[in-house]
């Protein structure tokens, strides 16, 4: 039975589909792996699981489907992604009970396509986080090392990847919260182009900079999973109007690495970065250039402002978007307050943690007046800057790479009392955010010190996930296959 | 920039937040930190450049303008905190 | 009074006439029961995003054009921030910084002759909900059926002087909204909403004194007294030697005066900044092409053709063209009987007072211009005299009923037969020896008396123009 868990999502959609293995068999193992783990990762909010038997019953009964490719397969998807009719919280307690009436658009095209939702992964509250260690409900733990951090935000959903809970989840990035806890629990994760996947049904962070992305076990599972949820959606302003290509053919195609240019920002590969880190990317990189790819110099010179401008736009827009939740038509509200500034105060005082309060007071400021110059219109001029910066490198090379992040997963409580040097976990994907581009981190090996998860960042031209998705499916064939997780033996 | 509890109470209040004098003090200087790390942008020659306030670079999505009711009153209602099957119901402003 | 200036600009919101929201696809139907026409977006639930309305689009492009006002083709959504039940997503999607119109004017008619207004800006933006507040009990009720529902804010640059020239500004937009079927104009039901700025000068001060920002007007008569109580404030302040407070006032029409709000309201840090769930607005310049050619015949154009083509005073074009359906009614009757100034008077007169009367719209009205112009056609061919028609109007006006037949019907048709007339002169003549002498004295008035004699005899239906030359011919 533990065997079906430990298949690819591309093995078991296979297994599904010739009636080898039923849909509820398929969720059975997972509720059992999910059983088995979940006391020692924390990686899950709320199991589904009574839907999703009765769902797997029903697929089961009319059997499989050729044109649904992910029929039958169990996934998880991160608690900000509203499911219709199952608690969609964030991880906060202002949203402790509630119940969205509405599928994402994302969720939605994952249930057209056959799949079956089994559960809503932990996270840092409302996404505002790396180490999902502001879950107002419980921490996550890295199934490589249970006492170490899963990366955030989407740490649940790395971690249930890692741990075999699901086939493939789907995580959101607005600063790297995809790739790092990918890089941290050794899985692959994906973030689309601004503008590729639809927003409609997330949770707003920061508006200009989410997306929706997978995380999976492989290369091929996450571009079967992108091929599912990318293209436009008219509910989505910002949805861009123009077919997704074929995303698994492109990993049909030739290798993706033969005469491949692959750029090195000198930014991401010089001090700062642990030496085991450096050198497991490196050796991934060497062997690119083995297989036909070529290295080629390049500079992210305002690499270093990517943090300061990130944070301006991203707790703006957070500080706007979180005004919603005031305890009026859902979530928490404080039922002593008998006066309604003071029932917007305390409803939002006890309902947001530290972190999110602390988000919206900086955004608030650099908004207010007098103060809109200097911080947001200033990071918006540079933030042009920084999109400018991937532009010009990309006129000499296909691909960009640098490690995810300068260390490995970090012990749980290390860092969270010091919120600058967490922001400072972002320095490498967060640039990717502000220019709105494709990336994704991929496993590259174990550290040579810590023996955890090292991640390789690849980075993609705008909308060419096809060519990026080719790139990394050539290097992961380069690269170990990982153990299986050290913390789960 | 130096934020002061001053500051950060007249901020709280425009985020109808409440904080409590410890947590104003414990905030102040770490948001003071984050503050002064954002000012490193100053550092930055942007008299010539547009601001980007986000990557989208198509024109603006319209809908044609023809009703659909596709949620009843009750899915609308149904995790307001006070409700009366017709209204959300809060407390008046004093 | 005559060594101050007041200066006045006025603020107006007026709903969109589309079929739906703003940014959802929910119905902006009046008069559904409350929270019937919401979505998660309208209701700001988490995760949901806006989609622009393109007809909203359109109808505040063609209001721009009436006005000669510039449409920006690129213009950017701004979130306006603050905290209020009724604004579920704690802020309101608007315009800030490029709006999608500028540089308009209208043209007002005043005692010194006709007044440029110019307008500053036209922007979209998304209605409130309604928060009703429980006189009984320590709550409010909100309903967000006109959340999202779309805006266009139209405001005007200073240039008005009186409280007169503020309400034929009004009145003029409101008539043009209306007239291009972009907005029903109706101020009792807040479909037109208007907020007033109001400051005093001295007479050839180049500087503006303080203003004061009047909300809560609910009507012409209203905004007049206001803006007329206010003036008189601000003069009484200054000659008093007290500062005039920059603050937001309520008008209470039952006191006729206008009350500060402070302590009620805070000043409020907008934090305004572009909407990023929303791209900027892009106009085609084809599409303006297209809704010039859609444009509807306005006031002022309609207001000199009814003076040129039916030789109508400027008072009475006036009054005709007030609304689009008062003039389609004119000229649908004139069609039917090309008497213009006789057509125009009865609608003026009778007509509209059978319609205040009973508080309908001319669109109801069962009387339909045929019926109006045949009615008058009656009148001049002599059938019935003016009087008569006079007093059957309100009948008809109810019924709707063909006036020919309801004159058959009642057996109302004048009497021109000049022989039945004389015999009832002469019997009147006859019964009234003392009042034909007297008139033969000199009192002439008397003739009133005969007519009036031989009206009643007939029951009102006698030919006045026959009994007038019949008399004069017996009575010399």
């Amino acid at each position: 039975m533990s065997d079906l868990t430990t298949k690819t999502l591309i093995d078991m959609r296979d297994a599904l589909a010739t009636g080898a293995v039923t849909a509820e068999a398929a969720v059975q193992a997972c509720l059992g792996r999910v059983a088995a783990t979940e006391p020692r990762i924390d990686a899950l909010l709320s199991v589904q699981a009574e839907a999703a038997l009765a769902r797997a019953r029903e697929l089961d009964a009319a059997g499989p489907a050729p044109d649904k490719p992910l029929w039958g397969v169990p996934v998880i998807v991160k608690d900000v992604l509203c499911a219709k009719g199952a608690p969609t919280t964030c991880g906060s307690r202002i949203l402790e009970n509630f119940v969205p009436p509405f599928d994402a658009t994302a969720v939605a095209r994952l249930k057209d396509a056959g799949a079956i939702i089994l559960a809503k992964a932990n996270m840092d509250e409302f996404a505002m986080g790396s180490s999902t260690e502001n879950s107002a409900y419980k921490v996550t733990k890295n199934p490589w090392d249970l006492s170490r951090v899963p990366g955030g935000s989407s740490g649940g959903s790395g971690a249930a990847v890692a741990a075999c809970q699901c086939f493939a989840t789907l995580g959101t990035d607005t600063g790297g919260s995809i790739r790092l806890p990918a890089a941290f629990c050794g899985c692959v994760g994906l973030k689309p182009s601004y503008g590729r996947v639809s927003r409609f049904g997330m949770v707003a962070y920061g508006s200009s900079l989410d997306q929706i992305g997978p995380l999976a076990r492989t290369v091929a599972d996450a571009a079967q999973v992108l091929s599912v949820i990318a293209g436009h959606d008219p509910r989505d302003s910002t949805s861009v109007d123009a077919p997704a290509p074929d995303y698994m053919a492109a990993l049909k195609g030739l290798s993706g690495l033969k005469g491949l240019r692959i750029g090195l920002p000198r930014e991401y590969w010089g001090e700062g970065v642990e030496p085991e880190i450096l050198r497991a990317c490196r050796t991934a990189i060497d062997a690119a250039v083995d297989a036909g790819a070529t290295v080629v110099d390049v500079s992210l010179p305002h690499t270093r402002y990517a943090i300061a401008t990130y944070y301006i736009v991203a707790m703006a827009e957070a500080s706007s978007n979180l005004a919603r939740f005031d305890g009026v038509r859902y979530g928490h509200r404080n039922r002593q307050a008998a006066e309604l500034l003071d029932m917007y105060k305390r409803s939002r005082t006890e309902g947001f943690g530290d972190e999110v309060q602390r988000r919206i007071i900086i955004g608030t400021y650099v908004l207010s007046s007098g103060y809109y110059d200097a911080y947001y219109k200033k990071a918006a001029q540079v933030r042009r800057l920084i999109r400018q910066d991937f532009l010009d490198a990309y006129a000499t090379c296909d691909v960009i790479c640098g490690p995810t992040c300068p260390v490995p997963a970090f012990p749980i409580g290390g860092v969270v009392d010091d919120p600058l040097k967490m922001y400072l976990m972002d320095i490498f994907t967060i640039s990717l955010n502000l220019a709105g581009l494709p990336g994704m981190s991929l496993p590259v090996g174990l550290g040579a010190d810590s023996g955890l998860p090292v991640g390789l960042q690849i980075f993609g031209q705008s909308f060419k996930e096809d060519a990026l998705l080719a790139a990394a499916h050539g290097l992961e064939a380069l690269t170990p296959a990982l153990p299986e997780p050290a913390g789960l033996a | 920039m130096t934020m002061t509890a001053d500051d950060v109470a007249r901020i709280a209040h425009l985020a109808r937040l409440e904080l409590t004098p410890e947590k104003a003090a414990l905030f102040a200087p770490q948001l003071d930190q984050v503050l002064a790390y954002m000012d490193t942008l100053g550092q930055v020659d942007t008299s010539a450049v547009e601001p980007l306030y986000s990557p989208v670079e198509h024109a603006a999505l319209t809908r044609p303008d023809e009703a659909r009711r596709e949620y009843s009153r009750d899915e609308v209602l149904a995790n307001a905190p006070e409700t009366d099957g017709q209204f959300f119901i809060v407390p008046k402003i004093v | 009074m005559a060594e101050y200036e007041a200066v006045i600009g006025l603020e107006v919101h007026a709903q969109l006439t589309t079929n739906t929201k703003l940014f959802c696809a929910c119905p902006t139907r009046f008069g559904d029961g409350p929270n019937e026409n919401v979505c998660p977006v309208c209701a700001g639930m988490p995760g949901v995003l806006p989609v622009m309305n393109d007809r909203a689009l359109e109808y505040a492009c063609k209001m721009a054009m009436a006005i000669d006002a510039t449409i920006n083709l690129t213009s950017i959504f701004a979130r306006k921030n603050y905290f209020y039940p009724d604004l579920p997503k704690g802020y309101q999607i608007s315009q800030y910084e490029q709006p999608l119109c500028e540089h308009g004017r209208v043209e007002i008619e005043t005692a010194a002759g006709t007044k440029t207004v110019g307008v500053t800006r036209i922007h979209m933006e998304e209605d409130a909900g309604k928060n009703i507040h429980s006189s009984t009990e320590n709550k409010s009720f909100v309903d967000l059926n006109r959340c999202g529902v779309p805006l266009i804010e139209i405001v005007s640059e200073p240039d008005m002087r009186s409280s007169e020239e503020a309400v034929a500004y009004l009145k003029e937009l409101r008539s043009i909204l209306v007239y291009l079927g972009v907005c029903d104009g109706n101020m009792e039901e807040g479909s037109f909403r208007c907020d007033a700025n109001v400051s005093v000068r001295r007479k050839g001060d180049k500087n503006f004194g303080t203003r004061a920002e009047i909300k809560n007007v609910n009507s012409f008569r209203n905004v007049q007294r206001a803006i007329d109580y206010e003036i008189g404030r601000h003069i009484d302040c200054i000659e008093d030697g007290e500062a005039i407070v920059q603050e937001t006032r309520l008008f209470d029409a039952n006191k006729g005066v206008t009350q500060s709000m402070r302590g009620k309201e805070e000043a409020h840090d907008y934090r305004y900044f572009p909407d990023p769930d929303l791209v900027p607005v892009r106009v085609e310049p084809s599409w303006i092409e297209r809704w010039r050619g859609e444009l509807p015949e306005l006031p002022a154009a309609k207001r000199e053709r009814f003076i040129a083509k039916y030789g109508l005073p400027e008072y009475d074009a006036g009054v005709l063209t007030a609304e689009r359906e008062v003039a389609d009614y004119f000229e649908a009757a004139v069609g039917v009987h090309p008497e213009p100034k006789k057509i125009a008077n009865w609608i003026m007169s009778e007509l509209m007072r059978e319609l205040n009367e009973c508080g309908e719209s001319i669109r109801g009205c069962r009387l339909r211009p045929e019926g109006l112009a045949k009615l008058v056609r009656i009148i001049d061919s002599g059938a019935i005299s003016g009087k008569i028609g006079k007093q059957i109007f309100g009948d008809l006006f109810r019924s709707g009923e063909d006036p020919e037949a309801y004159i058959a019907a009642k057996g109302l048709a004048q009497i021109s037969d000049a022989g039945a007339l004389d015999a009832v002169v002469d019997e009147v003549l006859a019964a009234c020896p003392g009042e034909v002498a007297r008139y033969k004295a000199g009192e002439k008035k008397l003739t009133g008396f005969f007519v009036g004699q031989i009206m009643q005899k007939t029951k009102g239906q006698a030919n006045p123009k026959l009994v007038g030359e019949l008399l004069a011919a017996k009575l010399g």
